[in-house]
Protein backbone atom coordinates (compact mmCIF):
# COMPACT_ATOMS: atom_id res chain seq x y z
CA UNK A 1 0.00 0.00 0.00
CA UNK A 2 1.68 2.90 -1.54
CA UNK A 3 0.29 6.38 -1.66
CA UNK A 4 2.08 7.82 -4.62
CA UNK A 5 1.85 11.26 -6.62
CA UNK A 6 3.18 11.31 -10.02
CA UNK A 7 4.15 14.88 -11.30
CA UNK A 8 1.33 16.30 -10.57
CA UNK A 9 0.17 20.25 -11.16
CA UNK A 10 -2.52 22.30 -10.33
CA UNK A 11 -4.06 25.94 -11.14
CA UNK A 12 -7.09 27.25 -10.21
CA UNK A 13 -8.70 28.63 -13.13
CA UNK A 14 -6.24 30.64 -15.15
CA UNK A 15 -3.97 31.28 -12.77
CA UNK A 16 -0.29 30.52 -12.29
CA UNK A 17 0.82 26.74 -11.59
CA UNK A 18 1.14 26.44 -8.25
CA UNK A 19 3.45 23.79 -8.45
CA UNK A 20 4.14 21.58 -11.68
CA UNK A 21 6.00 18.05 -11.96
CA UNK A 22 5.71 17.13 -8.04
CA UNK A 23 6.42 13.84 -7.40
CA UNK A 24 6.18 12.77 -3.72
CA UNK A 25 5.68 9.17 -2.39
CA UNK A 26 4.75 7.95 1.43
CA UNK A 27 4.67 4.14 2.47
CA UNK A 28 2.67 2.59 4.92
CA UNK A 29 3.89 3.66 8.70
CA UNK A 30 5.74 6.50 7.85
CA UNK A 31 5.11 10.04 8.85
CA UNK A 32 5.80 12.74 6.86
CA UNK A 33 5.82 16.28 7.28
CA UNK A 34 5.30 18.91 4.47
CA UNK A 35 6.85 22.59 5.05
CA UNK A 36 7.35 25.46 3.17
CA UNK A 37 5.81 29.47 3.55
CA UNK A 38 2.70 30.37 3.43
CA UNK A 39 0.62 30.19 -0.03
CA UNK A 40 3.02 27.61 -2.02
CA UNK A 41 -0.32 25.03 -2.21
CA UNK A 42 0.62 22.87 0.74
CA UNK A 43 -3.22 23.00 1.28
CA UNK A 44 -4.02 22.52 -2.06
CA UNK A 45 -1.29 19.28 -2.14
CA UNK A 46 -3.33 17.71 0.97
CA UNK A 47 -6.39 18.35 -1.36
CA UNK A 48 -5.38 17.02 -4.36
CA UNK A 49 -3.68 13.54 -2.58
CA UNK A 50 -7.17 13.46 -0.48
CA UNK A 51 -9.23 13.51 -3.58
CA UNK A 52 -10.83 16.42 -2.85
CA UNK A 53 -9.42 18.68 -5.99
CA UNK A 54 -8.06 16.65 -9.42
CA UNK A 55 -4.94 17.47 -10.24
CA UNK A 56 -4.76 19.14 -13.75
CA UNK A 57 -1.12 17.49 -14.52
CA UNK A 58 -0.63 14.01 -13.29
CA UNK A 59 -2.19 11.45 -11.22
CA UNK A 60 -2.23 10.41 -7.40
CA UNK A 61 -2.30 6.41 -7.24
CA UNK A 62 -2.74 4.48 -4.45
CA UNK A 63 -0.60 0.95 -4.75
CA UNK A 64 0.06 1.76 -8.48
CA UNK A 65 -4.56 2.11 -9.17
CA UNK A 66 -6.04 5.49 -9.22
CA UNK A 67 -8.27 6.45 -6.29
CA UNK A 68 -11.38 5.37 -5.66
CA UNK A 69 -14.07 7.58 -6.84
CA UNK A 70 -17.21 5.74 -4.61
CA UNK A 71 -17.27 4.51 -1.27
CA UNK A 72 -15.36 5.38 2.15
CA UNK A 73 -11.97 6.88 0.50
CA UNK A 74 -8.36 5.18 1.86
CA UNK A 75 -7.38 8.93 2.26
CA UNK A 76 -8.82 11.12 5.43
CA UNK A 77 -7.92 14.48 5.70
CA UNK A 78 -7.85 16.76 9.02
CA UNK A 79 -8.75 20.42 8.37
CA UNK A 80 -7.93 22.94 10.31
CA UNK A 81 -11.10 24.44 11.41
CA UNK A 82 -13.12 21.98 13.04
CA UNK A 83 -15.87 24.19 13.68
CA UNK A 84 -16.27 24.45 9.73
CA UNK A 85 -16.01 20.80 9.09
CA UNK A 86 -18.96 19.27 11.45
CA UNK A 87 -22.61 20.04 10.55
CA UNK A 88 -24.40 22.66 13.07
CA UNK A 89 -27.17 20.85 13.05
CA UNK A 90 -26.18 17.67 13.94
CA UNK A 91 -25.76 16.91 17.71
CA UNK A 92 -22.20 15.33 18.10
CA UNK A 93 -22.91 11.42 18.32
CA UNK A 94 -24.52 11.88 15.06
CA UNK A 95 -21.11 13.58 13.46
CA UNK A 96 -18.87 11.22 14.94
CA UNK A 97 -20.84 7.70 13.71
CA UNK A 98 -21.34 9.11 9.88
CA UNK A 99 -18.66 7.57 8.66
CA UNK A 100 -18.67 4.18 10.84
CA UNK A 101 -18.83 3.52 14.52
CA UNK A 102 -15.71 4.24 16.69
CA UNK A 103 -15.66 2.18 19.58
CA UNK A 104 -15.09 3.03 23.49
CA UNK A 105 -11.06 2.62 22.96
CA UNK A 106 -10.52 5.10 20.36
CA UNK A 107 -13.32 7.50 22.36
CA UNK A 108 -10.94 6.89 25.47
CA UNK A 109 -7.87 7.79 23.43
CA UNK A 110 -8.61 10.69 22.36
CA UNK A 111 -10.24 11.92 25.61
CA UNK A 112 -13.60 12.05 24.09
CA UNK A 113 -16.31 12.21 26.80
CA UNK A 114 -19.30 10.68 26.72
CA UNK A 115 -21.42 13.32 28.24
CA UNK A 116 -20.50 15.14 24.73
CA UNK A 117 -22.06 13.04 22.32
CA UNK A 118 -25.59 14.47 23.12
CA UNK A 119 -24.24 18.19 22.98
CA UNK A 120 -24.64 20.09 19.37
CA UNK A 121 -21.41 21.39 17.83
CA UNK A 122 -21.47 25.06 19.21
CA UNK A 123 -21.75 23.70 23.02
CA UNK A 124 -17.82 22.45 22.70
CA UNK A 125 -14.55 23.58 22.46
CA UNK A 126 -12.57 23.98 19.21
CA UNK A 127 -9.95 21.17 20.90
CA UNK A 128 -13.06 19.69 21.98
CA UNK A 129 -14.63 19.30 18.19
CA UNK A 130 -11.44 18.54 16.36
CA UNK A 131 -11.32 15.61 18.73
CA UNK A 132 -14.29 14.37 16.87
CA UNK A 133 -12.69 15.34 13.57
CA UNK A 134 -9.72 13.19 14.26
CA UNK A 135 -11.92 10.03 15.74
CA UNK A 136 -14.25 10.41 12.32
CA UNK A 137 -11.36 10.32 9.97
CA UNK A 138 -9.58 7.32 11.78
CA UNK A 139 -11.92 4.36 10.57
CA UNK A 140 -11.26 1.17 9.90
CA UNK A 141 -10.57 1.52 6.39
CA UNK A 142 -8.37 4.35 6.19
CA UNK A 143 -4.91 3.45 4.86
CA UNK A 144 -3.48 7.37 5.35
CA UNK A 145 -4.32 10.45 7.27
CA UNK A 146 -3.64 13.97 5.81
CA UNK A 147 -3.45 16.55 9.14
CA UNK A 148 -3.36 19.86 7.56
CA UNK A 149 -2.50 22.27 10.13
CA UNK A 150 -4.65 20.06 12.36
CA UNK A 151 -3.83 21.12 16.11
CA UNK A 152 -2.69 24.70 15.05
CA UNK A 153 -5.22 26.48 16.59
CA UNK A 154 -4.96 24.52 19.68
CA UNK A 155 -3.02 24.65 23.00
CA UNK A 156 0.30 22.63 23.76
CA UNK A 157 -1.33 20.12 25.91
CA UNK A 158 -4.49 19.50 23.55
CA UNK A 159 -1.83 19.09 21.01
CA UNK A 160 0.51 16.64 22.50
CA UNK A 161 -2.63 14.68 23.72
CA UNK A 162 -4.29 14.34 20.21
CA UNK A 163 -0.49 13.80 18.44
CA UNK A 164 0.15 11.10 21.19
CA UNK A 165 -3.67 9.34 20.38
CA UNK A 166 -2.91 9.57 16.59
CA UNK A 167 0.60 8.51 16.48
CA UNK A 168 -0.30 5.20 18.49
CA UNK A 169 -3.13 4.58 15.95
CA UNK A 170 -1.34 4.80 13.49
CA UNK A 171 1.94 2.38 14.50
CA UNK A 172 -0.92 -0.37 15.40
CA UNK A 173 -2.76 -0.31 12.14
CA UNK A 174 0.31 0.64 10.10
CA UNK A 175 -1.36 3.96 8.70
CA UNK A 176 0.77 6.37 7.31
CA UNK A 177 0.31 10.23 8.00
CA UNK A 178 0.98 13.09 6.29
CA UNK A 179 1.95 15.94 8.30
CA UNK A 180 1.72 19.97 7.63
CA UNK A 181 2.69 22.37 10.15
CA UNK A 182 4.37 25.08 10.57
CA UNK A 183 5.65 24.14 14.10
CA UNK A 184 9.50 22.83 13.50
CA UNK A 185 9.20 21.52 16.95
CA UNK A 186 6.26 19.16 16.45
CA UNK A 187 7.71 18.13 12.73
CA UNK A 188 10.99 17.11 14.20
CA UNK A 189 9.78 15.36 16.54
CA UNK A 190 7.10 13.40 14.45
CA UNK A 191 8.23 13.31 11.17
CA UNK A 192 10.48 10.49 9.77
CA UNK A 193 11.13 12.80 6.56
CA UNK A 194 10.44 16.37 5.43
CA UNK A 195 9.26 17.51 2.06
CA UNK A 196 10.17 20.79 1.38
CA UNK A 197 7.72 22.74 -1.46
CA UNK B 1 -21.73 46.08 33.36
CA UNK B 2 -24.66 48.50 33.51
CA UNK B 3 -27.99 47.04 33.34
CA UNK B 4 -30.31 48.74 31.16
CA UNK B 5 -33.73 49.49 32.19
CA UNK B 6 -36.30 46.95 30.72
CA UNK B 7 -39.18 48.31 28.40
CA UNK B 8 -40.93 45.23 28.55
CA UNK B 9 -41.49 42.79 30.43
CA UNK B 10 -40.19 40.21 27.81
CA UNK B 11 -36.91 40.14 26.74
CA UNK B 12 -36.45 40.45 22.38
CA UNK B 13 -36.31 36.68 21.70
CA UNK B 14 -39.67 36.52 23.67
CA UNK B 15 -41.42 39.45 22.00
CA UNK B 16 -40.55 37.58 18.65
CA UNK B 17 -42.25 34.89 19.53
CA UNK B 18 -44.89 36.50 20.96
CA UNK B 19 -45.88 38.64 17.75
CA UNK B 20 -45.37 35.57 15.42
CA UNK B 21 -48.31 33.27 18.41
CA UNK B 22 -50.13 36.54 18.15
CA UNK B 23 -50.24 36.48 14.19
CA UNK B 24 -50.82 33.30 13.89
CA UNK B 25 -53.69 33.14 16.29
CA UNK B 26 -55.38 35.67 14.70
CA UNK B 27 -55.43 34.22 11.23
CA UNK B 28 -56.66 31.33 12.52
CA UNK B 29 -59.42 33.39 14.13
CA UNK B 30 -60.36 34.83 10.56
CA UNK B 31 -60.11 31.83 8.66
CA UNK B 32 -62.39 29.70 11.26
CA UNK B 33 -64.90 32.97 11.33
CA UNK B 34 -65.13 33.07 7.26
CA UNK B 35 -66.03 29.39 7.60
CA UNK B 36 -68.47 29.53 10.52
CA UNK B 37 -70.20 32.80 10.50
CA UNK B 38 -74.24 32.70 9.24
CA UNK B 39 -74.72 33.22 5.54
CA UNK B 40 -77.79 34.57 6.60
CA UNK B 41 -76.03 37.92 7.17
CA UNK B 42 -75.22 38.45 3.22
CA UNK B 43 -78.00 37.51 1.85
CA UNK B 44 -80.20 40.89 0.29
CA UNK B 45 -82.01 42.28 2.85
CA UNK B 46 -83.54 45.75 1.37
CA UNK B 47 -85.16 47.31 4.38
CA UNK B 48 -81.46 48.08 6.17
CA UNK B 49 -79.59 49.57 3.14
CA UNK B 50 -76.92 51.64 2.96
CA UNK B 51 -76.37 51.83 6.91
CA UNK B 52 -72.81 53.56 7.99
CA UNK B 53 -71.25 51.36 11.08
CA UNK B 54 -72.89 50.89 14.29
CA UNK B 55 -73.15 47.77 17.01
CA UNK B 56 -75.41 46.71 15.02
CA UNK B 57 -73.51 46.37 11.57
CA UNK B 58 -69.51 46.74 12.95
CA UNK B 59 -68.75 47.63 9.03
CA UNK B 60 -72.19 49.06 8.03
CA UNK B 61 -74.14 47.67 5.12
CA UNK B 62 -74.04 48.19 1.45
CA UNK B 63 -76.73 49.19 -1.13
CA UNK B 64 -78.18 45.45 -1.06
CA UNK B 65 -78.15 45.40 2.81
CA UNK B 66 -75.77 43.03 3.33
CA UNK B 67 -73.55 42.97 6.25
CA UNK B 68 -69.94 44.62 5.37
CA UNK B 69 -68.22 42.58 8.42
CA UNK B 70 -69.42 39.51 7.28
CA UNK B 71 -68.78 39.97 4.06
CA UNK B 72 -64.86 41.50 4.98
CA UNK B 73 -64.40 38.37 6.94
CA UNK B 74 -65.21 35.65 4.38
CA UNK B 75 -63.53 37.87 1.84
CA UNK B 76 -60.57 37.79 3.69
CA UNK B 77 -61.24 33.59 5.03
CA UNK B 78 -61.60 33.23 1.17
CA UNK B 79 -57.91 35.46 0.37
CA UNK B 80 -56.28 33.69 2.54
CA UNK B 81 -57.23 30.23 0.91
CA UNK B 82 -56.39 31.23 -2.17
CA UNK B 83 -53.13 32.46 -1.30
CA UNK B 84 -52.42 29.07 0.72
CA UNK B 85 -52.85 27.38 -2.10
CA UNK B 86 -50.56 30.40 -4.64
CA UNK B 87 -48.24 30.14 -1.82
CA UNK B 88 -47.47 26.37 -1.51
CA UNK B 89 -47.52 25.89 -5.52
CA UNK B 90 -44.98 28.57 -5.78
CA UNK B 91 -42.68 27.87 -3.31
CA UNK B 92 -42.86 23.72 -4.49
CA UNK B 93 -42.01 25.29 -7.94
CA UNK B 94 -39.32 27.51 -6.15
CA UNK B 95 -37.73 24.96 -4.17
CA UNK B 96 -37.41 21.85 -6.90
CA UNK B 97 -36.05 24.44 -9.86
CA UNK B 98 -33.40 25.68 -6.72
CA UNK B 99 -32.03 22.12 -5.77
CA UNK B 100 -32.07 21.82 -9.44
CA UNK B 101 -29.64 24.49 -10.45
CA UNK B 102 -27.68 24.05 -7.67
CA UNK B 103 -27.00 20.16 -7.81
CA UNK B 104 -27.78 19.55 -11.50
CA UNK B 105 -24.37 20.73 -13.22
CA UNK B 106 -23.62 23.94 -15.18
CA UNK B 107 -26.20 23.78 -18.12
CA UNK B 108 -28.79 23.51 -16.16
CA UNK B 109 -27.81 26.00 -13.30
CA UNK B 110 -28.00 28.59 -16.91
CA UNK B 111 -31.28 27.30 -17.79
CA UNK B 112 -32.70 27.68 -14.95
CA UNK B 113 -30.97 31.27 -14.19
CA UNK B 114 -31.82 32.65 -17.33
CA UNK B 115 -35.76 31.48 -16.31
CA UNK B 116 -35.23 33.68 -13.21
CA UNK B 117 -34.12 36.46 -14.90
CA UNK B 118 -36.50 36.29 -17.60
CA UNK B 119 -39.54 36.21 -15.08
CA UNK B 120 -37.95 38.59 -12.65
CA UNK B 121 -37.47 40.89 -15.51
CA UNK B 122 -41.43 41.27 -15.61
CA UNK B 123 -43.36 42.95 -12.80
CA UNK B 124 -45.37 39.73 -11.41
CA UNK B 125 -48.44 41.69 -11.37
CA UNK B 126 -48.24 41.72 -15.77
CA UNK B 127 -47.43 37.99 -16.07
CA UNK B 128 -49.99 37.43 -13.59
CA UNK B 129 -52.64 39.46 -15.82
CA UNK B 130 -51.75 37.51 -18.72
CA UNK B 131 -51.73 33.71 -17.44
CA UNK B 132 -55.35 34.74 -15.68
CA UNK B 133 -56.89 36.43 -18.82
CA UNK B 134 -55.68 33.48 -21.07
CA UNK B 135 -56.87 30.60 -18.46
CA UNK B 136 -60.59 32.95 -18.44
CA UNK B 137 -59.93 33.87 -15.27
CA UNK B 138 -62.16 32.31 -11.86
CA UNK B 139 -60.77 30.75 -9.53
CA UNK B 140 -58.70 28.11 -11.65
CA UNK B 141 -57.44 31.34 -13.80
CA UNK B 142 -55.75 33.17 -10.69
CA UNK B 143 -54.08 30.09 -8.95
CA UNK B 144 -52.38 28.86 -11.59
CA UNK B 145 -51.40 32.56 -12.09
CA UNK B 146 -50.37 32.94 -8.90
CA UNK B 147 -48.46 29.69 -8.73
CA UNK B 148 -46.44 29.96 -12.32
CA UNK B 149 -45.17 33.81 -10.72
CA UNK B 150 -44.39 34.28 -7.38
CA UNK B 151 -41.05 31.83 -7.19
CA UNK B 152 -38.73 33.14 -8.70
CA UNK B 153 -37.19 35.04 -5.76
CA UNK B 154 -37.17 32.36 -3.53
CA UNK B 155 -35.93 29.97 -6.03
CA UNK B 156 -32.56 32.41 -6.30
CA UNK B 157 -32.35 32.29 -2.46
CA UNK B 158 -32.79 28.74 -2.27
CA UNK B 159 -30.52 28.25 -5.18
CA UNK B 160 -27.76 29.78 -3.47
CA UNK B 161 -28.39 28.69 -0.06
CA UNK B 162 -28.07 25.32 -1.53
CA UNK B 163 -24.35 26.42 -3.21
CA UNK B 164 -22.91 27.45 -0.12
CA UNK B 165 -23.79 24.14 1.47
CA UNK B 166 -22.78 22.38 -0.72
CA UNK B 167 -18.93 23.30 -1.25
CA UNK B 168 -19.08 23.51 2.79
CA UNK B 169 -16.15 21.58 4.26
CA UNK B 170 -18.76 18.96 6.18
CA UNK B 171 -20.42 18.09 2.94
CA UNK B 172 -16.82 17.46 1.43
CA UNK B 173 -16.40 15.10 4.26
CA UNK B 174 -19.37 13.19 4.06
CA UNK B 175 -18.56 12.60 0.47
CA UNK B 176 -15.23 11.34 1.85
CA UNK B 177 -16.58 9.36 3.72
CA UNK B 178 -18.42 7.18 0.93
CA UNK B 179 -22.07 8.73 1.31
CA UNK B 180 -23.78 9.26 -1.72
CA UNK B 181 -24.98 12.44 -3.46
CA UNK B 182 -28.78 11.46 -2.10
CA UNK B 183 -27.56 10.15 0.84
CA UNK B 184 -26.11 13.93 1.49
CA UNK B 185 -29.39 16.15 -0.10
CA UNK B 186 -30.97 14.75 2.15
CA UNK B 187 -29.39 14.42 5.92
CA UNK B 188 -27.06 17.58 4.96
CA UNK B 189 -28.89 20.29 2.64
CA UNK B 190 -32.37 20.14 3.29
CA UNK B 191 -32.18 20.16 6.94
CA UNK B 192 -30.33 23.61 6.02
CA UNK B 193 -33.01 24.97 3.86
CA UNK B 194 -36.05 24.06 5.56
CA UNK B 195 -36.19 27.37 7.52
CA UNK B 196 -34.87 29.27 4.79
CA UNK B 197 -38.27 27.50 3.08
CA UNK B 198 -40.38 28.16 5.42
CA UNK B 199 -39.81 31.97 6.01
CA UNK B 200 -39.63 32.48 2.13
CA UNK B 201 -43.33 30.64 2.03
CA UNK B 202 -44.61 32.83 4.60
CA UNK B 203 -43.55 36.12 3.25
CA UNK B 204 -44.79 34.99 -0.71
CA UNK B 205 -48.04 34.78 1.59
CA UNK B 206 -49.04 38.51 1.63
CA UNK B 207 -47.65 39.23 -2.29
CA UNK B 208 -49.71 36.54 -3.26
CA UNK B 209 -52.51 38.23 -1.00
CA UNK B 210 -52.25 41.36 -2.58
CA UNK B 211 -52.04 40.25 -6.54
CA UNK B 212 -54.90 37.81 -5.85
CA UNK B 213 -57.06 40.99 -4.59
CA UNK B 214 -55.39 43.47 -7.05
CA UNK B 215 -56.65 40.85 -10.02
CA UNK B 216 -59.68 40.31 -8.72
CA UNK B 217 -60.47 43.88 -8.62
CA UNK B 218 -59.66 44.01 -11.99
CA UNK B 219 -62.48 41.94 -13.17
CA UNK B 220 -60.24 39.32 -13.99
CA UNK B 221 -60.13 36.64 -10.75
CA UNK B 222 -62.81 35.20 -8.80
CA UNK B 223 -66.53 35.31 -10.07
CA UNK B 224 -68.38 38.27 -8.86
CA UNK B 225 -71.12 36.65 -6.68
CA UNK B 226 -67.65 34.93 -4.23
CA UNK B 227 -67.66 37.44 -0.75
CA UNK B 228 -63.81 38.31 -2.31
CA UNK B 229 -61.65 41.55 -1.21
CA UNK B 230 -61.26 42.11 -4.50
CA UNK B 231 -64.70 42.59 -5.44
CA UNK B 232 -66.04 43.88 -2.45
CA UNK B 233 -63.43 47.07 -3.36
CA UNK B 234 -64.26 47.04 -6.80
CA UNK B 235 -67.82 47.51 -6.68
CA UNK B 236 -67.96 49.69 -3.64
CA UNK B 237 -65.43 52.40 -5.54
CA UNK B 238 -68.96 52.95 -7.43
CA UNK B 239 -70.72 53.86 -4.25
CA UNK B 240 -67.69 56.44 -2.56
CA UNK B 241 -68.47 59.07 -4.44
CA UNK B 242 -71.73 59.24 -2.78
CA UNK B 243 -70.16 59.19 0.49
CA UNK B 244 -70.38 55.66 1.74
CA UNK B 245 -67.07 55.68 2.83
CA UNK B 246 -67.16 52.14 5.18
CA UNK B 247 -67.85 50.24 1.97
CA UNK B 248 -64.04 50.11 0.99
CA UNK B 249 -62.13 51.40 4.18
CA UNK B 250 -62.83 48.49 6.21
CA UNK B 251 -62.02 45.73 3.88
CA UNK B 252 -58.97 47.61 2.47
CA UNK B 253 -58.07 47.76 6.08
CA UNK B 254 -58.11 44.85 6.76
CA UNK B 255 -56.41 43.35 3.64
CA UNK B 256 -53.48 45.55 4.88
CA UNK B 257 -53.92 44.28 8.15
CA UNK B 258 -53.84 40.59 7.14
CA UNK B 259 -51.02 41.26 4.83
CA UNK B 260 -48.94 42.92 7.44
CA UNK B 261 -49.72 40.01 9.82
CA UNK B 262 -48.04 37.40 7.48
CA UNK B 263 -45.25 39.37 7.27
CA UNK B 264 -44.33 39.49 10.95
CA UNK B 265 -44.76 36.18 10.92
CA UNK B 266 -41.97 35.94 8.46
CA UNK B 267 -40.11 38.30 9.55
CA UNK B 268 -39.97 37.44 13.69
CA UNK B 269 -39.63 33.51 12.06
CA UNK B 270 -36.16 35.00 9.95
CA UNK B 271 -34.96 37.25 13.18
CA UNK B 272 -36.05 33.93 15.45
CA UNK B 273 -33.72 31.59 13.26
CA UNK B 274 -30.77 33.68 12.68
CA UNK B 275 -30.00 34.30 16.12
CA UNK B 276 -30.77 31.87 17.97
CA UNK B 277 -27.75 30.12 17.21
CA UNK B 278 -24.72 32.63 17.85
CA UNK B 279 -26.66 34.39 21.12
CA UNK B 280 -28.59 32.73 24.27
Amino acid sequence: MQLKANKIGFRYENGPWLFRGVNASIEPGEVVGITGPSGRGKTTLCRILASYESPLEGEVTLNGAPLPKKGYHPVQMVLQHPEKAVNARWKMHRILNEGYHPDEEMLDLLGIKQEWLTRWPHELSGGELQRFCVARALGPDTRFLIADEMTTMLDAITQAQIWQAVTEIAQKRKMGIIVVTHESKLMQRLCHRVIEI
Amino acid sequence: MISIPKKFPLNRKQWALMKVIISVVFIVIILLSGLFLDEGRIVTNLTDRNSPPSVDHLFGTDWLGRDMFTRTVMGLALSIGVGLIGAIGSASIALFLGMMAATMGKRADRLISWLIDLFLSVPHLVTLILIAFMLGGGFKGIVVGLTLTHWPSLARVIRAEVMQIRSAEFVQVSRRMGKSGWWIAVHHIVPHIIPQFLIGFMLLFPHVILHEAAVTFIGLGLSPHEPAIGIILSESMKYLSAGMWWLAFFPGLCLLFIVRMFDQIGENLRWLTDSNRNRD
